[in-house]
C-alpha cells in the first residue's frame, strides 16, 4: 500500500504544504488588505441553483472573475430523519434510512442494517448477502451515472447527460424488477432480504452487465479526451493528500488526491473480500482524477456486479432471510397453521423486536466515501440514536481548500466533483 | 491494543469488536494529539453526540407534541425488558478514528459531559472536525470551546433549541397559519 501522506522530505507531487484555510478549515477569508474595497464583489449562489445538486448556498467573494472567498452554508434540506427514526421501531426505521440520500438508498439501507445486525449478532445467509453486494454495485454505477451526467451537463457537454440517465434507466428498471421500486426501495430486512430475488432477474441483470463496458467506453471516448472537459478540469479543485487526510475526505475524492485507500478491500465487509476488486487511485488530486477515478470505478463495479451473478445462480433455492423468528416475520403461509408463528408474526409487526443494549458503528464504501452508521440501543425495540455519517458532508468542507484562486467558472465545476448531495449532508 | 499511555484515559471498553476510549475532557486535544501521532489515527471520520436524557425510562424516546405543549407517549409495550446500564453523565461525544493503514484500525473517543458543559475543540487536531462540532452544538447543544466560528450549521441562526436533543418535541412546531398561532 502507498505511503497515505507524503512524510516531510518527501516531494508531494500536487503543492507543497497546507492549503486548508486557518482558522476556520471551512471558510475561506478575503484578505482583509482588500476585503472593504470595491475591488471585491460579494456574490450569492444558490441555494436554488441547478448546479448546486440540491440546496447548496455559497456566498463567493470575488476579485474579478477570481474566487477570493467561499463560505457554504447548508442546512435548507433538513428534515430530522435521524430524530424520527428514534421514534420508530428498528423495523419501520430501515425505511427511514434510503430516503436520505436519493441517489443511493441501497448503499444506506445496507448500512443501517448491517448496523442492526452487528447488535443482534445476527447471520445473514450468503444468498442474501451475494445481493447486498450485488444491488450495492448496481447503486455505486446509479449513482456515478447521475454525478457523470450532471457534473458533464453543468459545464456544457450536453449529450453526455443523455448518454448516462439511459443506462441509469437501465439500472432503476432492474430495482424495480427486484423491489418493485426505482428508487427508495425497502428490500433489505434484518436478517436478510425483505423477498426472494424473483425469476428473471438474473438474466435482465446479465444484460445489463454485458452492455455496461460498452458504454462505460462511450462515455470515456466523449469525454477523456475532450479538449473543452480537459480545459475545465485538468488542474482545477487541487487537494493534496496530506490535506485530504487532514479533512476527513473519503472515497473517489481521496482516491483521486493519490491515496489507495478503499473500505472494500481495506476494511471488507458482506462478501468483498470473495471478489476480485479493481480499486483506481490517481495522483493530481484535481477534477478531472475525480472523474476518472468515477470513471474506472463503475468499469470495476460492472466486474463485481458479473461475479455476485456468478455465485447467486449457484444459489437458487436457498434461504434468503435468517431463520431467526425473534426478529424475522415467519413465512407467510405458516401464519394458516401454526399458533406460534401467529404469535410471532403479531409482536414483531406491533411491538418490533429488542435489540440489545450497545453502540456500534458499522462503515461501508458508499459512491462518495465512507458511509458510517452510529447506533445506539437501549435495549428496547427502537433505536436509541441513529446518526449517519455522511460523507457528502465531509467532502464539502474541503470545498474552501479546492476553490483557492479558482475563477468563478471553475467553481461549478470544483463542487460538483465532489459529488454531494444536500438531502444527506442536512438529513 | 496498548491504549495505557493516552492522556485522560478514563476507561477502556471492549463491545461488538470496537474499541472505546473514556477520556476526560479537559485533556482530549491532548488525547487526540497522541492518538494521531503515536498511534497513527491520521482521520477524523465522524463526530456524533448522544443525548441520554431519560435513559432507562421507557417512553422518554417518544415525546409527541400537541397543542396542549409536550406530552409523554404511553410506553405501551414497547417498555424495556432490563434496564440498561447508567450513563456517567447526560451527553456523550463520540469521536470515531480511523487509521490510513493495512487492517483499517479504528478507534471511538468517548467524553461525557453535563448540559451546558464545554467540549474543547479538536480542530488542531483535525480540520476536518469544523462541520461536525458544529453540528453536535446546533442540533445537540453540546458547546464547543475555543471554536473559531462557532455558529449554528443546519438550522437557521436564530432558531431557538437544540431539535436532537430528547426534550425537544416532535411535532411540536406551530403549524404557521393554521389559526392555532
Amino acid at each position: 500500500m502507498a505511503l497515505p501522506v507524503a512524510r516531510p522530505g518527501q516531494q508531494d507531487p500536487i503543492y507543497e504544504g497546507t492549503r486548508i484555510p486557518s482558522p476556520i478549515p471551512t471558510v475561506l477569508e478575503v484578505d482583509p488588505a482588500v476585503k472593504d474595497t470595491d475591488d471585491i464583489l460579494t456574490v450569492n449562489f444558490g441555494p436554488n441553483h441547478p448546479s448546486t445538486h440540491g440546496v447548496l448556498r455559497l456566498i463567493v467573494d470575488l476579485d474579478g472573475e477570481v474566487v477570493v472567498g467561499v463560505h457554504a452554508k447548508v442546512g435548507y434540506v433538513h428534515t430530522g430523519f435521524e430524530k424520527n427514526m428514534e421514534q420508530k421501531s428498528w423495523w419501520k426505521a430501515i425505511t427511514y434510512a434510503p430516503r436520505i440520500d436519493y441517489e443511493r438508498s441501497i448503499r444506506i439501507q445496507v448500512v443501517f442494517v448491517l448496523a442492526i445486525e452487528k447488535l443482534l449478532g445476527l447471520e445473514v445467509p450468503p444468498k442474501a448477502t451475494w445481493m447486498r453486494m450485488l444491488l450495492s454495485e448496481l447503486n455505486r454505477i446509479h449513482s456515478h451515472l447521475v454525478w457523470l451526467g450532471t457534473a458533464a451537463l453543468e459545464l456544457g457537454a450536453i449529450s453526455m447527460f443523455w448518454y448516462t440517465f439511459r443506462e441509469r434507466e437501465m439500472v432503476l428498471d432492474l430495482s424495480e424488477l427486484v423491489a418493485g421500486y426505482r428508487m427508495h426501495t425497502r428490500y433489505f430486512q434484518t436478517g436478510g432480504l425483505a423477498e426472494d430475488i424473483p425469476a428473471g432477474f438474473y438474466p435482465e441483470c446479465r444484460k445489463f452487465v454485458e452492455w455496461m463496458p460498452k458504454a462505460i467506453a462511450d462515455y470515456d471516448a466523449l469525454l477523456a479526451k475532450n479538449e473543452i472537459w480537459e480545459d475545465r478540469t485538468v488542474g482545477l479543485g487541487l487537494l493534496n493528500r496530506r490535506d485530504a487526510i487532514a479533512l476527513g475526505q473519503t472515497g473517489p475524492v481521496l482516491r483521486a488526491s493519490g491515496v489507495d485507500w478503499d473500505l472494500r478491500r481495506d476494511d471488507p465487509y458482506l462478501y468483498y473480500d470473495r471478489v476480485r476488486l479493481h480499486v483506481p487511485v490517481f495522483p493530481q488530486g484535481d477534477t478531472y482524477d475525480r472523474y476518472r477515478v468515477r470513471i474506472e470505478e463503475m468499469q470495476a463495479s460492472v466486474e463485481i456486479v458479473d461475479q455476485c451473478l456468478d455465485r447467486l445462480e449457484r444459489l437458487e433455492g436457498e434461504p434468503w432471510i435468517s431463520d431467526d423468528r425473534k426478529v424475522v416475520l415467519p413465512p407467510r403461509e405458516e401464519l394458516h397453521t401454526s399458533m406460534e408463528s401467529l404469535i410471532h408474526h403479531f409482536k414483531i409487526v406491533t411491538e418490533g423486536y429488542r435489540v440489545p443494549e450497545g453502540e456500534v458503528y458499522v462503515a461501508v464504501e458508499s459512491p462518495r466515501g465512507e458511509l458510517g452508521c452510529y447506533v445506539v440501543s437501549d435495549g428496547g425495540a427502537r433505536p436509541w440514536r441513529v446518526k449517519f455519517r455522511a460523507p457528502s458532508f465531509a467532502a464539502l468542507e474541503a470545498t474552501a481548500t479546492m476553490v483557492q484562486g479558482a475563477y468563478i467558472a471553475d467553481l461549478i465545476a470544483i463542487v460538483g466533483s465532489l459529488d454531494t448531495v444536500m438531502g444527506e449532508v442536512d438529513r | 491494543m496498548p491504549f495505557e499511555g493516552v492522556p485522560g484515559l478514563v476507561e477502556t471498553r471492549e463491545a461488538f469488536g470496537e474499541t472505546a476510549l473514556v477520556v476526560d475532557p479537559a485533556r482530549l486535544v491532548e488525547a487526540c494529539t497522541l492518538l494521531r501521532d503515536e498511534h497513527g489515527f491520521e482521520m477524523l471520520v465522524d463526530i456524533a453526540a448522544t443525548d441520554y436524557l431519560g435513559w432507562g425510562s421507557p417512553g422518554v424516546s417518544g415525546y409527541i407534541g400537541t397543542a396542549q405543549g409536550r406530552n409523554l407517549n404511553r410506553p405501551m409495550t414497547q417498555g424495556l425488558q432490563a434496564l440498561p446500564a447508567p450513563k456517567p453523565k447526560r451527553f456523550s461525544l463520540n469521536y470515531h478514528l480511523l487509521a490510513i493503514q493495512p487492517g483499517a484500525p479504528r478507534v471511538r473517543v468517548q467524553v461525557w459531559l453535563d448540559d451546558g458543559e464545554p467540549v474543547p475543540s479538536v480542530l488542531s487536531v483535525w480540520p476536518g472536525a469544523d462541520w461536525f462540532e458544529r453540528e453536535a452544538w446546533d442540533l445537540m447543544g453540546i458547546p464547543i470551546g475555543g471554536h473559531p466560528y462557532p455558529e449554528r450549521l443546519i438550522m437557521d441562526e436564530d432558531w431557538e433549541g437544540h431539535p436532537l436533543r430528547k426534550d425537544y418535541p416532535l411535532g411540536g412546531e406551530p403549524v404557521r397559519f393554521s389559526g392555532e398561532e
